[in-house]
């Protein structure tokens, strides 16, 4: 099953164990559509449009864009 | 604690803790809620910071201060190094002391301050914030205050979730990182700015000195550069060719929002402050004093308006930071755009010109008159605003 974004299928991936939780992402998203804890971070689904500004601004190169759409968790 | 308090802020950064500690002093209940376990860690900072921007809030002090600044080099693409003698101008901090310092200030001023909470939401009455929803150690709970203050950094939601615009285009963000490596041989007193193209196009890279040889070194560049090529491709490329071998003390990345501040900081029941309400200087990305500005006016002014019973008072904290510091950010904004778009042939010509005045004479004034001649007085306003 494939996460559900605004937009029709999530396109927009963080990568697992890889993002330092700094806020840039968080800071530029149009939607608010990331949540970001002390240390832990997810993308809401609902909320998201697939814009990949996110993907741009990660200092790091964490989020990646999936052309194929994103696996549900419990899938992938 | 108790169920509501007068003033309840989020974030314990240097403008959280001035907001708390300002509110506080005006004898109201305040409440400060951080979501990590520690104040001040991770450091997401090259901590650099002018010496009247911090006095005018806490006095110096050698334990948080790393290095003592009194040198600025500016070097061009083409490695000509155009260095300014500021006399005792700033510091490189050690922000982990730093902020925890800041905050036992507030705390000292009677603001109570609880960690490990992750607000994630706000209450409302009748369309007005009227508290928070937080996270604490698993549990969901809720606080109710007549003001909250959001001090919740790069971020930034609090601000979205009572209605304000509070999220930075991403062409405005300086998407950074930085290391703090060991065994870098560059002057103790000395802050270097790196531009170009092929460093960091559209910002600067730096290289800031800490205690025992060790600094910050790190880059900014906008998410417009970040689609080809991202900040740390570029600090790899840096090190490589340059401190191939130093060993790596922590690395850590973050935003700074560059942009002049939000239209508006203040709204029913709520009030925004430091990188939450982009208060950062946007030439040089500095945002630690001027947070700590924004944190203490709207702090005071959330005191008056509980003691008045007024809350319609927090309302005047926009022109009152537009005066101190909000219309000055306009400038630098406008200073900004001219010289992050210089080429690299320009930057050389500034250097080279600027350099062949005698060292002893290079005073603020010579420079003023030296970059005049060379046409883009802007050298001078990047002099001018790194002090500040
Ligand atoms: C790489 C880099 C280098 C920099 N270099 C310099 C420099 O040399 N000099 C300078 O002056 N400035 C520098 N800055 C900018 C400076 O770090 C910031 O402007 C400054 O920290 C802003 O202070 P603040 O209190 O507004 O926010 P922060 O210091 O970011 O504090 C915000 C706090 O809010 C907390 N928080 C966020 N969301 C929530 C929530 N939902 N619930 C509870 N808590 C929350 C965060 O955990 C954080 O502790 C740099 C920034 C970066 C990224
Ligand atoms: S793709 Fe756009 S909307 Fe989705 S999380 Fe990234 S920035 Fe937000
Ligand atoms: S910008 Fe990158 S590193 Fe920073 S919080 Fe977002 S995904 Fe993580």
């Amino acid at each position: 099953m494939y996460r559900q974004a605004k937009t029709g299928k999530l396109l927009i991936e963080i990568l697992p164990n890889k993002c330092d939780f700094c806020g840039c992402c968080v800071g530029i998203c149009p939607e608010d559509a990331i949540e970001l804890k002390e240390a832990e971070i997810y993308i809401i689904d609902e909320r998201c449009t697939n814009c990949s500004k996110c993907i741009w601004s990660c200092p790091i190169e964490v989020i990646k864009f999936n052309k194929e759409g994103v696996l549900s968790k419990s899938l992938a | 604690m108790k169920s509501d308090y007068d003033i309840i802020v989020v974030g314990a950064g240097p403008s959280g803790s001035m907001a708390a500690r300002f509110a506080a002093e005006k004898g109201v209940s305040v409440l400060m809620l951080e979501k990590d376990r520690d104040v001040g860690y991770p450091v997401r900072c090259g901590e650099a910071v002018s010496k009247a921007g911090v006095s005018e809030f806490i006095e110096p002090d050698e334990k948080w201060i790393s290095s003592h600044i009194n040198n600025f080099a500016l070097i061009s693409p083409d490695g000509t190094e155009a260095t300014i003698e500021f006399g005792d101008a700033g510091y490189v901090l050690e922000r982990r002391i730093f902020d925890y310092e800041l905050a036992k200030t507030a705390a000292k001023a009677g603001a109570e301050i609880l960690t490990r909470a992750y607000v994630n939401g706000l209450l409302f009455e009748n369309g007005i914030v009227s508290g928070v929803k937080y996270e604490y150690r698993g549990e969901q709970k809720q606080l109710s205050a007549k003001i909250v203050i959001a001090a919740d950094g790069v971020e930034s939601r609090v601000g979205r979730w009572a209605g304000l615009k509070t999220f930075t285009d991403f062409r405005e963000m300086e998407c950074c990182v930085q290391i703090t490596a060991s065994n870098i041989n560059v002057g103790k007193n000395t802050l270097y700015f790196y531009f170009g193209q092929n460093v960091a196009p559209g910002g600067y890279f730096w290289i800031f000195p800490k205690s025992n040889n060790a600094a910050n070194i790190g880059l900014g560049v906008s998410g417009m550069v970040g689609k080809k090529k991202s900040a740390l491709s570029f600090l790899n490329e840096f090190m490589s060719n340059n401190f191939p071998d130093s060993p790596i003390l922590t690395s850590i990345a973050g935003g700074v929002p560059s942009s002049i501040t939000l239209d508006k900081i203040s709204g029913p029941g709520i009030m925004l402050v430091g990188d939450a309400a982009r208060q950062v200087n946007p030439l040089s990305g500095g945002g630690i004093a001027s947070g700590m500005i924004g944190g203490s006016i709207a702090g005071r002014i959330a005191g008056e308006a509980i003691l008045r019973n007024n809350l319609n008072h927090i309302l005047s904290y926009d022109k009152e930071w537009h005066s101190r510091l909000g219309k000055r950010h306009e400038v630098f904004e406008r200073i900004k755009n001219g010289i992050y778009n210089f080429s690299d042939d320009k930057f050389n010509k500034i250097a080279q010109s600027f350099n062949s005045i005698p060292k002893d004479k290079r005073t603020l004034g010579r420079l003023f008159t030296t970059a005049l001649l060379n046409q883009p007085s802007l050298l001078v306003d990047i002099a001018k605003v790194f002090i500040i």
